[in-house]
């Protein structure tokens, strides 16, 4: 946990495809005139006859995406996230999720730190747009290890999977010999006094945000969601029984995303008082990505604050 | 199979649909009686099919990118033996294989879910692109609604096709010039049709969509065309083969009540009797 360096996820989706590539015939990559921002360019230059740029045309990119599944390809379809789960909402639904078709998404430029592009392009609706549509799998890994260890999953994985990515490099809190398993949660600091969820870019986050308890006397258990559908139960249940109280953390809006899923768990097997850290209701704006992020309190800082507040009350 | 023949099954096709469109007491049968002809000879003349092989990897594919007109497909595979034709009027019922649009969950020999306009030309697109990457010689077959390309996707799906050079694409829209709310000249009009998809590099043939002879050769010349996917814009009359029905946007999406059901089968005994003295 001691490792300082930092990568983009988008990084770790590109590197993980090419790998893949090579040793899958049948993957396939589609991108929609962001190959070189999503990554898919490294796998494009290796494989330019599996790899096809839809131009700017999402919604035809994804159902194109469908139509190569129904022929025994394992079409990965990526873009922004805003454009995969927003612009292209409706052909994910009906030409991907309701015919259960072996399409992967992959989503960059994820949440608040796209930074400067600002609103229109900082989606913070896609975790709960996905997770609402039935057999649809929801990756959302916090390092370059869970996020290349993520596109081996879904890759191997027979059914739709969207995977989150983000463009802001992010420490590297695992190590390489990680095991991923698609659906399950692990456990990355044990505590007994408060249960720390987070996902995506807010596990590291979350790691400083308990040891900077630690220090005031506060014991934190930390865990990792990346998947966020299907969401491990068992483990949020074992560990909400045992601090009596949770708090999410994540870089979506709190509406819809891990924080409803870990509430929607919590209040039918195991009633727990909660704190959803996350975007409130409103856009994002322009700014560098660790502005942003400190400015809506999605750091260790911010995590630490609510957690205490919350201990404490 | 021969013209008449054709003929005959395609009306067998329509009785099939204003069957499930009443049994339904829902359904669309206007835009499926409109595309009747060419759902039957698609099934039974032109794709390589097998409904006893629904999975076969070299098969034809076809994607009913209108997938409200369902009626005429499932007519056309239920003729074919996909299915028992008894199973026809379970359409639209709870439990059915035959759900209200197309899902390939439900119905093995379906090729794709359809229903959300636009998205199937796609797909269609998607199956294409695989026979190209994995060298094999299937076609793809798409058919859509003239009011369907409306839709900003169809565009989408046309600009990729044409400079995916598709070859193997063959997409036809049935252009019956009506929809929901009207005349589509009216609603917001996607004409110039054949100009718009040259404009795609499609190679363009328009043929009377009720004419055996015209939609076998256009299918010929579809198969002939290298380097470009084909639309084949075919003018049909909505509704056809049953009198009230035909050109009358209000059964675009309605069922008939019994009586109407009678005059119908009425209207199709007529055809058959008709084709009976022609051979």
């Amino acid at each position: 946990m001691a490792e300082t360096k930092k990568i983009a996820t988008r990084e770790s989706y590109g590197h993980a495809l090419e790998e893949l590539g090579a040793e899958n015939p049948n993957i396939v990559v589609l991108d929609a005139d962001l190959k070189e921002s999503t990554r898919t360019s490294y796998f494009a230059k290796k494989f330019p006859e599996r790899f096809f740029d839809c131009g700017i045309a999402e919604g035809n990119m994804m159902a194109v995406a469908a139509g190569l599944a129904t022929c025994g390809k394992i079409p990965f379809a990526s873009t922004f996230a805003m454009f995969a789960s927003g612009r292209a909402y409706e052909q994910v639904r009906n030409s991907i999720g309701y015919p259960h078709l072996n399409v992967k998404i992959g989503a960059t430029h994820a949440g608040i730190t796209v930074g400067e592009d600002g609103a229109s392009h900082q989606c913070l609706e896609d975790i709960s747009l996905m997770r609402g549509i039935p057999g649809m799998v929801v990756l959302n890994p916090a390092d370059d290890v869970e996020a290349r260890a993520c596109v081996r999953a879904a890759a191997a994985h027979e059914g739709p999977v969207y995977m989150r990515f983000g463009r802001y490099a992010v420490p590297v809190v695992f190590d390489e010999d990680l095991k991923f398993e698609i659906g399950k949660g692990r456990i990355l600091r044990p505590g007994n006094d408060v249960t720390i969820v987070a996902t995506g870019i807010c596990v590291a986050g979350a790691l400083d945000a308990a040891a900077a308890l630690a220090g005031e006397g506060i014991d934190a258990e930390v865990i990792d969601i990346c998947t966020i559908k299907p969401i491990d139960e068992d483990l949020l249940v074992a560990s909400a029984a045992k601090t009596g109280k949770v708090v999410t953390c994540e870089e979506h809006w709190i509406t819809g995303g891990l924080g409803s899923a870990v509430a929607e768990v919590l209040s039918e097997k195991c009633p727990t008082r909660m704190r959803r850290i996350g975007m409130k209701d409103r856009f994002g704006e322009s700014g560098t990505a660790a502005e942003l992020v400190a400015k809506y309190g999605l750091d260790g800082a911010g995590i630490a604050a609510v957690t205490r507040e919350f201990v404490r009350a | 199979m021969d013209n008449l023949q054709l003929k005959k099954t395609a009306n067998a096709v329509r009785r099939d649909i204003v069957t499930e469109v009443y049994s339904a007491k829902a359904g669309h049968p206007g835009g499926s009686l409109s595309a009747a002809d060419l759902f039957t000879f698609l099934y039974f003349e032109e794709m390589h099919i097998d409904p006893k092989n629904p999975k076969d990897p070299d098969r034809d594919r076809f994607v009913l990118s209108k997938g409200h007109t369902c009626p005429g497909l499932y007519a056309a595979m239920a003729e074919r033996g996909y299915f028992p034709k008894e199973e026809l009027p379970t359409f639209r019922h709870l439990g059915a294989r035959l759900q209200g649009h197309p899902s390939m969950q439900y119905l093995p020999g379906l090729d794709m879910s359809s229903g959300s306009l636009g998205q199937g030309i796609s797909a269609a697109c998607g199956m294409a692109l695989a026979g190209k990457i994995d060298g094999k010689n299937y076609r793809v077959y798409t058919l859509l609604g003239d009011g369907e390309l409306e839709e900003g996707e169809v565009w989408e799906a046309a600009m990729f096709a044409g400079n995916q050079h598709l070859d193997n694409l063959c997409v036809i829209v049935d252009n019956n010039n009506l929809q929901i709310d009207g005349r589509i000249d009216d609603v917001n009009s996607p004409k110039p049709i054949d100009e718009k998809f040259a404009a795609f590099k499609f190679h363009v043939i328009k043929i009377n969509g009720h004419d055996f002879d015209e939609i076998r050769a256009a299918f010929q010349e579809a198969k002939n065309t290298k380097g470009q996917p084909t639309l084949i814009l075919a003018s049909t009359i909505k509704g056809k083969g049953v009198s009230y029905m035909e050109n009358q946007a209000g059964w675009h999406g309605k069922a008939p009540n019994a009586e109407q059901y009678e005059t119908a089968m009425q209207d199709l005994d007529r055809i058959d009797e008709e084709l009976a003295k022609e051979a």
